[in-house]
């Protein structure tokens, strides 16, 4: 994915130059024959690959309409279209997740899903939480009991342990180490994640 | 990941239509896999069907057979209480795989689907059978700490990685799947294959079908189900070795018992001759350690996973100890 699909001098985007640039190497490498032989098909099938999908998707209570690649993921869509920052992209691959935002209230790893699967769904990210400077009890017990060090996994532990309180798998500290299994934290900061848990399973929030 | 042509669909009968239409095409349900194989470049569907929206997530007891649907997720499999109340196992072996985020999006037909975690098989500069038929196993005679002992072949030694699979294929379940013609049922037992010479196939669906649901005759075993699977962390990791069990046990001997083994073999190894050997004994641990030992017949190591020859058999007496002592 690009940063920026800022205009050029030209009023094309970088997307676009990138898209046909990509055009112009595939043929300069075909060889002349080949491309006269196949030439309409050619451009029926780049014309595929390079189909955007419409998508309509609700993230934090906010409506959005947009068109993207089908190989577009959930979390690229939210970091680089809608500049969404605060999941983060870990190792990409479902196994940290750093990525996990809440579809429909249920939370997923947004790197293993594609954006055009979740047409239509609701999306929770880190940034809709809060509810304005009053941040949500999750977010005030992982401060209180210090649960991160370097901060890069915490938005993924954080939307991880809401939905772990909201599922009730917060019956014993053990239940809830292995129900946030799915979420690596390389700092250490486990003991103190799993106290900000408990405190907010048990009702307490800010203190 | 290379881009392709994306569609939706609502029902098995356009699924099936649309996937014929393209021979690059695959369907997408939770793509948990998929699109990590495709990120990676190890498969490059010209054409994704998103199949999502066919309606097939049912949960239900139908007679004596306990049915769900090939797009059930994960977690609603594990969380039913119809489930819970069945088929414990079942459960059990869900949530000892993955993670409460991967399960909420992964279905049971694509668990089944999944392909194996072999390191070479992922490496697209590395020569693996499984992903570019003849160009040679880097598993045999290297790194081989996860790969089979049982039912290995010279051309790949991967495993199937689901935990899932493992209790279905103790549980005796049935697969229903269908192309544009109809259904047809192939045992859980039969569904996964062997590597032999063809270890490009995981499975026996054919090109052009798809997985409808799962029928899971009720059982006793319930109250003695034990899912024991041992791996480098506690949690959210593939199996080193795990063992699904059901015992059945009135006035003290084994009236029925299943057993069967994920991390060791190509497809889910179910262990028959140590299910004979048990039904009708007692519940004792020495024949428990007979059983495991007739369990491990044929074993064979490849160098860094001989460890799994002891470690197999001991879960296996473990595994059957604590299903035992549920009783």
């Amino acid at each position: 994915m690009q940063p920026s699909d800022k205009k050029s001098a030209q009023g094309d985007t970088r997307r676009d130059f990138l898209k046909k640039s990509s055009l112009i190497t595939a043929i300069a490498l075909t060889p002349g024959v080949a491309i006269k032989a196949a030439e309409n098909q050619a451009d029926e099938r780049f014309a595929e690959l390079f189909e955007k999908i419409p998508l309509n998707l609700t993230v934090n209570n906010k409506a959005y309409k947009s068109s993207v690649e089908p190989r577009v993921t959930l979390l690229d869509y939210l970091r680089e279209e809608l500049h969404l920052t605060g999941t983060k992209k870990g190792c990409d691959h479902g196994q940290c997740g750093a990525c996990t935002v809440h579809v429909n209230g249920e939370r997923v790893n947004s790197c293993l899903s594609l954006a055009v699967m979740n047409e239509g769904k609701k999306i929770t990210t880190i940034e809709g939480l809060a509810n304005g400077d009053d941040l949500h009890p999750m977010q005030a017990a992982f401060i209180k009991h210090d649960g991160f060090q370097c901060g890069y996994c915490t938005p993924g532990q954080i939307m991880s342990a809401v939905a772990c309180v909201n599922e009730g798998h917060t019956n014993s500290r053990a239940e809830i180490s292995e129900y946030m299994s799915g979420n690596i934290c390389r700092c250490g900061a486990y003991p103190n994640i799993v106290d900000a848990i408990v405190e907010v399973s048990k009702g307490g929030s800010k203190a | 990941m290379i881009n392709f042509q994306y569609l939706r669909t609502t029902s098995a009968k356009s699924a099936l239509a649309l996937l014929l239409k393209d021979k690059n095409s695959k369907f997408i349900a939770g793509g948990t896999n998929l699109i990590d194989l495709m990120k990676r470049g190890v498969t490059s569907p010209e054409k994704l069907i998103d199949i999502n929206h066919v309606p097939l997530k049912q949960i239900e007891l139908v007679g004596n057979k306990i049915i769900i649907g090939a797009l059930a997720s994960n977690t609603a499999v594990a969380e039913n209480s119809l489930i819970k109340e069945k088929l414990p196992l079942l459960a059990m072996a869900l949530n000892a795989g993955a993670s409460a985020q991967l399960r909420n999006v992964a279905t049971v037909g694509g668990n089944m689907m999944q392909r194996t975690r072999c390191g070479y098989f992922y490496d697209t500069e590395m020569p693996c059978n499984k992903r570019v038929p003849g160009s040679g196993c880097a598993a045999v005679g290297g790194f081989n700490r996860m790969h089979a002992i049982f039912g290995t072949s010279d051309k790949c030694i991967a495993v199937h990685p689901s935990d899932m699979c493992v209790a279905l294929v103790a549980l005796d379940a049935v697969v229903v799947v269908a192309n544009q013609k109809g259904e047809r049922k192939i045992l859980f037992k039969d569904f996964h294959r062997l590597a032999g010479d063809t270890p490009q196939l995981d499975n026996n669906l054919k090109t052009d079908e798809m997985i409808i649901r799962l029928e899971i005759p009720a059982n006793n075993l319930g109250k003695n189900s034990n899912y024991l699977k041992v791996r480098d962390r506690a949690s959210y990791a593939f199996a080193l070795v795990s063992v699904a069990v059901g015992l059945e046990i009135s006035n003290g001997k084994i009236s029925d018992v299943r057993l069967a083994m994920g991390g060791v073999a190509h497809k889910p190894w179910r262990l028959t001759e140590a299910e004979d050997f048990l039904k009708g004994k007692d519940a004792s641990i020495e024949n428990f350690e007979q059983a495991s030992k007739l369990a491990m017949k044929g074993a064979k190591g490849f160098g860094e996973n001989d460890f799994k020859l002891q470690m197999a058999p001991n879960t296996i007496i473990e595994a059957l100890t604590v299903a035992k002592s549920k009783a």
